[in-house]
């Protein structure tokens, strides 16, 4: 008797099939891992590819020095398990080297990570990075290949996108480019939470529900922490939230939640009514192609 | 059991294919909450009365700006037991070389055409397109029949019209016809109130009822090697001589224990593990992504393509015969070498003939010397080094293929390979 294959049978065995393509054609790739649950199914995604052997690449993060305590000691710890290099670059070093300038102290230096991220392409020679972007996150996203071609600035050129055809994926660049590679693309939040279930994947904790101080900001909550202090007239409140998704503290918003299991959290996204960017990116607010503007300036 | 349907939606600008993918995902309820205000409040901010379903999908700064999509934008819903991959494809002619990226791994392609224009000249190369690539379903949507008063009889001038063109041009898809208006959502998820006269399905319907089995499994096993994994430098003393061939199985079926050739070599040997991420297996199937194991050393590696010893084999080809679809703005130069990437094998390649170029107004065969962008044509490719070809009728896998500039790497030409010798 022949198991059928499920829905996230098929994602996967694409996805790995997407990695090894990285793996056969580039000289020097670099997998992107933040800690995040995108990223988090990217390294069993890798280990069912590579496993026996070790990753043919090593995990990079770019460190906005904004990030919650747990999703970095999570990070260095996953990568000590699975015994794979990590290499972090922070932004804090660009802004000592002068590469990046700030506005104002405390902005959001989400942004900025682009400047870090080219820096770290040329200080290792990388020719293609592989990121946890999904299709289902973002307008600008749902237009862009799985394999996608950046300049020696790291801009991506949506008018110009390379065609991509069958499983015929060329993730070939002439010298000073690189790629983009994106091997959960066509996943939803969905799909990313059944296989982060089903794998038995462990996640920061933030993910899940916990207390924490919060103000209200028109549609969305955020976070009081050091950085980000309430503003004048603002109440604090201690609500129950959780990520959906985490990033920079300065713009990621947690959701109400009491979901505190990962099967609380499937139920809850199988029934929800707002995006995930919508829900959590402060961000994402002020302009309509905002997403598209950073992608341009080479952001992931 | 869960399936997944990708489809293509297509047809000439102004036709209605991104209000039709709104409706689709508004009215299936596949939209959010903060994107459906985001929609109102752009359609307010414009002057619209009711939210215009074309901005769910028309995402790029230009295509705002142009009112067009110029690249392929995939957006995903569910209804029952079938998740849905849409791609949107471009209607302009410019934009070909995105339309057949979406069409190429679509399992049924919705033509839109306005029932106004009837059939342009763009509704007939993406239907052509289609067909070339091989979908095996065509839903030919009539849309906008608000502005023709739901009249039959512009419907079925239609139908009557695409059945000529497919009969002179020998589309072999399946086709349904759905009269429709996206804009006030009849026949799209819902009946509506406006076609009482057209009892056939709904394009929903025909979406949920489309057979999605490729038959991938029942036929000659192919795996092409992706890359070799050989962890030497392990401290695991068993690890010291494991060697596994990586890659996704294109086609068949492979249990431990069977014979395989691996081409071009013709080298044989058996299989003695399937694995995936160090976690055996006891037999691979048509999509499944392993890494297989095999009695001998034998020098294997990326670009080889692994077959079963009992079941048919490929054509081992030194020249193919093809459709190509010309992709790039620089047109092909007939004296340059280009890079020929077949499965994971890469060879160099020259056009040694154009035997016709395909003039999709006319849908005659006419002699050419040159190709430029978006021109699908038929030629002889002389190659370098041999590739283990299928008739990309009975395996795309394995009988498609990319020209690639070696300057450049871009992906200059798309082929589908007709014949091998």
């Amino acid at each position: 008797m022949i198991a059928p294959r499920t829905h996230l049978d098929r994602l996967e065995a694409e996805a790995i099939h997407i990695l090894r393509e990285v793996a056969g054609q580039c000289q020097n790739p670099a997998l992107l891992f933040s800690g995040g649950k995108d990223s988090v199914c990217l390294l069993r995604l890798a280990e069912k590819a590579f496993r026996p052997g070790r990753f043919p690449f090593p995990l990079l993060h770019i460190d906005t020095g904004h990030n919650y305590p747990e999703v970095i000691a999570f990070r260095d710890r996953r990568a000590a398990e699975l015994g794979e290099r990590l290499i972090v670059r922070s932004v804090e070093d660009s802004i000592a080297r002068g590469t990046v300038r700030l506005a104002r102290p405390d902005e959001s230096r989400n942004r900025h990570q682009s400047v870090t991220l080219r820096e770290a392409i040329e200080e290792f020679g990388f020719d293609c990075l592989i990121g946890g972007a999904r299709r289902d996150e973002e307008k600008a996203r749902a237009k862009e290949r799985v394999f996608s071609v950046r300049d020696e600035f790291g801009q991506w050129d949506p008018k110009n996108q390379r065609p991509e055809l069958w499983r015929l994926y060329n993730a070939k660049v002439p010298p000073g480019g690189h790629v983009r590679a994106f091997p959960i693309s066509d996943w939803t939040e969905l799909d990313v939470w059944q296989y982060i279930a089903r794998e038995g994947l462990e996640l920061p904790s933030i993910y899940f529900a916990h207390p924490r101080p919060c103000v209200r900001r028109g549609s969305l909550l955020a976070p009081v922490t050091e950085l980000t202090p309430a503003r004048e007239g603002e109440a604090v409140e201690t609500l129950w939230v959780r990520f959906r998704t985490v990033g920079d503290i300065t713009c990621t918003a947690p959701v109400e939640s009491r979901a505190r299991t990962i099967e609380e959290i499937l139920r809850e996204t199988a029934a929800t009514t707002v995006s995930e960017r919508g829900a959590t990116r402060l961000d994402d607010q002020t302009h309509e192609a905002s997403m598209e503007q950073r992608k341009r300036e080479g952001y992931f | 059991m869960d399936t997944v349907l990708r489809f293509l939606t297509c047809g000439s600008v102004d036709d209605g294919k991104s209000t039709l993918i709104g409706r689709l995902l508004y009215d299936s309820r596949a939209l959010l909450v903060d994107t459906l205000e985001g929609i109102e409040r752009t359609s307010r901010r414009r002057g619209a009365t009711a939210p215009d379903l074309s901005l769910v999908t028309d995402g790029l700064i230009a295509e705002r700006e142009q009112g067009i999509t110029i690249d392929v934008a995939y957006r995903y819903f569910r209804s029952g037991a079938r998740t849905f991959i849409i791609a949107d494809a471009p209607g302009h002619e410019q934009y070909t070389r995105n339309m057949v990226t979406a069409a190429s791994t679509a399992q049924l392609a919705v033509l839109l055409v306005d029932v106004r224009q009837g059939l342009t000249a763009q509704t007939r190369r993406h239907a052509l397109l289609a067909d070339l690539v091989g979908i095996p379903a065509l839903a030919i949507a009539v849309n906008k029949m608000d502005l023709v008063g739901f009249d039959p009889a512009a419907f079925e001038a239609v139908v009557y019209a695409f059945e000529d063109f497919a009969e002179a041009s020998g589309l072999r898809a399946r086709r349904h016809y759905i009269p429709m208006s996206a804009l006030l959502g009849d026949m799209v998820v819902e009946r509506g109130e406006h076609l009482p006269w057209y009892l056939g399905p709904t394009l929903l319907e025909v979406l949920e009822r489309t057979p999605v089995e490729d038959g991938a499994r029942d036929k000659p096993f192919r795996f092409p090697v992706q890359w070799v994994c050989r962890p030497r430098e392990s401290t695991d003393p068993l690890l010291h001589d494991y060697r596994g061939l990586a890659g996704q199985v294109a086609a068949g079926t492979l249990a431990v224990g069977e014979e395989i050739v691996v081409l071009p070599s013709g080298r044989r040997s058996r299989v003695t593990a399937i694995e995936l991420g160090g976690v055996p297996r006891e037999r691979a199937l048509a999509g499944d992504s392993v890494m297989i194991r095999l009695a001998d050393d034998l020098d294997v590696g990326r670009g080889d393509l692994l077959v079963r010893a009992d079941e048919s084999a490929p054509t081992l080809a030194r020249g193919v015969e093809a459709d190509l679809v010309w992709l790039d703005p620089a047109p092909l130069a007939p004296r340059r070498t280009y890079l020929l990437r077949h499965t994971t094998r890469e060879v160099q390649a020259r056009i040694e003939t154009i035997e016709w170029n395909l003039d999709v107004a006319t849908l005659e065969r006419v002699p050419a010397h040159e190709l430029a962008m978006n021109d699908i044509a038929r030629v002889r490719v002389k190659l370098a080094q041999p590739i283990a070809a299928d008739p990309y009728e009975a395996l795309r896998d394995t009988g498609s293929f990319l020209l690639l500039d070696p300057v450049t790497w871009d992906t200059v030409a798309a082929g589908m390979i007709r014949g091998a010798q």
